[in-house]
């Protein structure tokens, strides 16, 4: 790549030709603010006007996330004009913005807010008609605030580009502007996945998740058992909430938190990620003896799981019939815990820890509940969670490390621990199958063709002198590419792991934000290697466990033989698969 | 709302004309109003099967630009202008006596679908300003006293054909 050197403030940087302003500044040392663009090349609509810095012998201000560099630029950021400017672009967002900041959920992670202390913005100095206002509550995932959007378009730019979906977008003209789901229907009303990437990339809080915090307190108040548990993604993030850098492995004190809320049992869902791959392994296998034509789908993922119900609905019959990990726990715990343990299910109140905001929709589908009772009660994000801890009092430093409760279901594999990165439950899922298919182990463990971050990665296996052809993909837009493969008949795959969001649920919806505006002192590229920093906490806790296949963990085989009888058995079916909806309508009218 | 099987034609038609175009919206989108008459969600999912383009986008399109509606419009659409030269010459007073004798709102439809009332943004006639434009037929300086005669002329005409 060529270089050109360009000068901020009369100092010269050599950076790289393909660059804006913006970003040669970032390389360079200077975090010039910025509310529209997010990330290097996402969002570029330069509509927030808040980068504006002078550029020598242009007659006005430029907006600096928009304008190429080219060799002897000079650029200064520290115009007592661009300064002045920068402020009343700030000062222009914020009045007719709602300003409830005291209240406001974002409130300490809000970028506007810490974007108009940087640069000395007066909140009132324009007065005038507020935004008009929507709020919308009804879809279980994600809440939609209008009167706090500032129409910088990156939730549009990841829903369109990064899913390949595009739910959100500009709607009307000039004042009456806003951001929306098509004629300012709510996300239940629209094909919306709900998986919450949009959420992530939100400056302000007009776009959050659904929370659920009152859900569990009322829970508490009432007696009941509330059981905890969490998924694998959410120790490979939590700890970012209390100041520890990206990639740190949060297991221990996350553990000594939930004990620590009052919660009955912790419990890790990597129990029942092991029973998901023994149940969709089986089914894999099952689906090979009776030539069933594939590929097979996997089904963790409800993001995803939405997806193919609205897009894709003639290819169901591909994707497995297994419930997703956090729901078999749930079904687990309100049958063969409660019963081992003469409790009576209806006062078990299960709450699931998940990074993902897609699984606050997935717990009220009907088809997640046994005899008419939930699987699931209460889903909370990773955010949540450490809001939770935050109102506890709770200092995360002084948390001692614990561990998850060993009670009936409380052992976890390797295998398990990787489900929360994209590739981990197709690498979990062939150290079983090869099991089931040749009573022996496959070696090595490690079945790296499926490990990293390309949109869509292949391999092959070879079991009992058969080739299997297996691909893994995360984001919709490469889901996409393999389903219309699917549908022209060209898909040569017998196995397909898919998760919604990119990378796995390390990056799910409702993991911490990442914004280096909040992380001064991590590295330069976080916003490209964060993925892989958490993914790396969870490689790790597999490397480092002792079992490290799904069917050989004790507490799983003590369930088959005590209750389940076998994999996939009738009892099996009942409490641990679903079903899909074939028929679920795309803009159905509104409620 | 389910199209019928020869609009849903219409429309994929529209499409197949601009399949090669680089930004086929715009068009895809003037042909539809013009053919069609509206473009309420229906056709926008079939325009987005068609192109791929997200019906949210094509949405904020269509109501980003008053030509396009998503309701349908009368059967006489009338065009006040209310650009700054027949603004200035009264312009607004013209629409809002439409808007009182037809009992509609601009944007809206009369009861009996023969009337739509648009605000326009300067057609280009401010020579005889304040002008209005009835389904292409442009009005020159329009008194208020004359608004009561022209509805009743398009009355007249709709009942005679």
């Amino acid at each position: 790549m060529a270089k050109v050197t360009v000068y901020f403030e009369n100092i010269p940087y050599s950076v790289d030709d393909n660059l804006t302003i913006l970003e040669a500044a970032r390389a360079c040392g200077y975090n010039i603010p910025s509310l529209c663009t997010f990330k290097n090349g996402e969002c570029s609509v330069a509509s927030c006007r808040v980068c504006l810095v002078k550029v020598e012998g242009e007659r006005r201000l430029v907006a600096s996330c928009a304008y190429p560099v080219r060799d002897g630029l000079k650029v200064f950021i520290n115009d007592p004009q661009a300064v002045i400017d920068r402020r009343t672009s700030v000062e222009l967002i914020l009045s007719n913005h709602h300003q409830d900041c005291q209240t406001c959920r974002k409130n300490g992670q809000c970028e506007l807010l810490e974007v108009a202390r940087r640069v000395g913005a007066q909140p009132d100095k324009y007065k005038g008609e507020k935004t008009p206002v929507t709020i919308d509550t009804l879809a279980p995932s994600i809440i939609r605030d209008t009167s706090k959007c500032i129409l910088c378009g990156r939730c549009i730019e990841r829903c369109k580009n990064i899913q390949g979906i595009g739910i959100l977008g500009f709607e009307n003209r000039g004042f009456k502007t806003i951001v929306s789901p098509v004629a300012n229907r709510s996300f239940n009303n629209v094909p919306c996945i709900q998986c919450g990437q949009c959420t992530l990339v939100c400056p302000t809080g007009a776009l959050m998740e659904h929370s659920e915090i009152a859900k569990l307190d009322a829970a508490f108040k009432e007696g009941k058992y509330v059981i905890v548990q969490t998924a694998p993604a959410v120790r490979a993030a939590l700890g970012e909430e209390f100041g520890d850098a990206i990639g740190t492995d949060s297991t221990g004190k996350m553990v000594a938190a939930l004990h620590r809320l009052g919660f009955y049992r912790v419990f890790d869902t990597n129990f029942a990620a092991d029973l998901t791959i023994t149940e969709e392994a089986s089914e894999f296998v099952h689906r090979v003896v009776s030539r069933t034509p594939g590929p097979m789908l996997t089904s963790c993922s409800p993001g995803w799981i939405n997806y193919i119900e609205y897009y894709y609905p003639e290819l169901l019959p591909h994707l497995s019939s297994c419930k997703s990990p956090h729901e078999m726990m749930g079904a687990i715990i309100k049958s063969y815990y409660a019963e081992k343990h003469g409790i009576d299910k209806t006062k078990i109140c299960v709450v699931s820890i998940m990074p993902c905001v897609a699984k606050k929709y997935e717990k009220d589908r009907p088809a997640n509940s046994v005899d008419g009772i939930q699987d699931v009660d209460v889903v909370l994000t990773t955010r949540e969670l450490a809001q939770l801890i935050k109102r506890s009092g709770m200092m995360w430093k002084k948390l001692p490390e614990e561990r998850f409760d060993d009670d009936l279901i409380g052992a976890t594999t390797g295998a398990a621990v990787i489900f929360g990165v994209t590739g981990g439950v197709m690498e979990a899922a062939v150290r079983t199958a090869y099991h089931i298919l040749t009573n022996k182990e496959l070696e090595p463990i490690e079945f790296a063709p499926v490990r990293g971050f390309k949109g869509i990665k292949e391999a092959s296996v070879v079991i009992d002198g058969s080739e299997y052809r297996l691909a893994v993909c995360s984001g919709m837009k490469n889901a996409k590419v393999i389903l219309d493969s699917m549908k022209a008949g060209t898909c040569k795959y017998d196995f397909v792991e898919v998760m919604g969001c990119p990378g796995g649920c390390v990056n799910g919806g409702g993991q911490p934000y990442v914004n280096n505006l909040f992380k001064p002192n991590e590295d330069d590229d976080i916003m490209e290697t964060y993925i892989q920093k958490r993914a790396s906490v969870l490689y790790k806790a597999d490397q480092n466990k002792v079992i490290r296949r799904s069917h050989l963990n004790p507490d799983i085989i003590q369930l088959y033989n005590d209750y389940l009888e076998a994999y996939g058995s009738h009892k099996a079916h009942k409490l641990l698969h679903t079903t899909y909806n074939q028929n679920r309508e795309k803009y159905p009218d509104e409620k | 709302m389910v199209l019928r099987k020869e609009a849903v034609k219409i429309i994929k038609d529209i499409c197949a004309r601009y399949k090669d175009e680089p930004s086929p919206l715009m068009l895809i989108l003037s042909d539809t109003q013009k053919e069609y008459g509206y473009i309420p969600l229906e056709v926008q999912e079939i325009i987005s099967a068609e192109t791929g383009i997200p019906v949210a986008e094509i949405y904020g399109v269509v109501t980003f630009y008053s030509f396009f509606s998503l309701t349908p419009k009368g059967k006489y659409v009338i065009g006040v202008c209310v650009g700054t030269a027949c603004y200035v010459k009264g312009g607004q007073n013209v629409l809002d006596k439409f808007g009182e004798l037809l009992k509609i709102k601009p944007g809206q439809t009369s009861e009996d679908g023969l009337f739509t009332l648009d605000a326009l943004r300067c057609i280009g006639a401010c020579g005889i300003a304040p002008a209005i434009s009835i389904n292409g037929k442009v009005y020159p300086k329009v008194a208020l006293s004359a608004i009561p005669g022209i509805i009743a002329e398009y009355r007249k005409k709709a009942l005679e054909e």
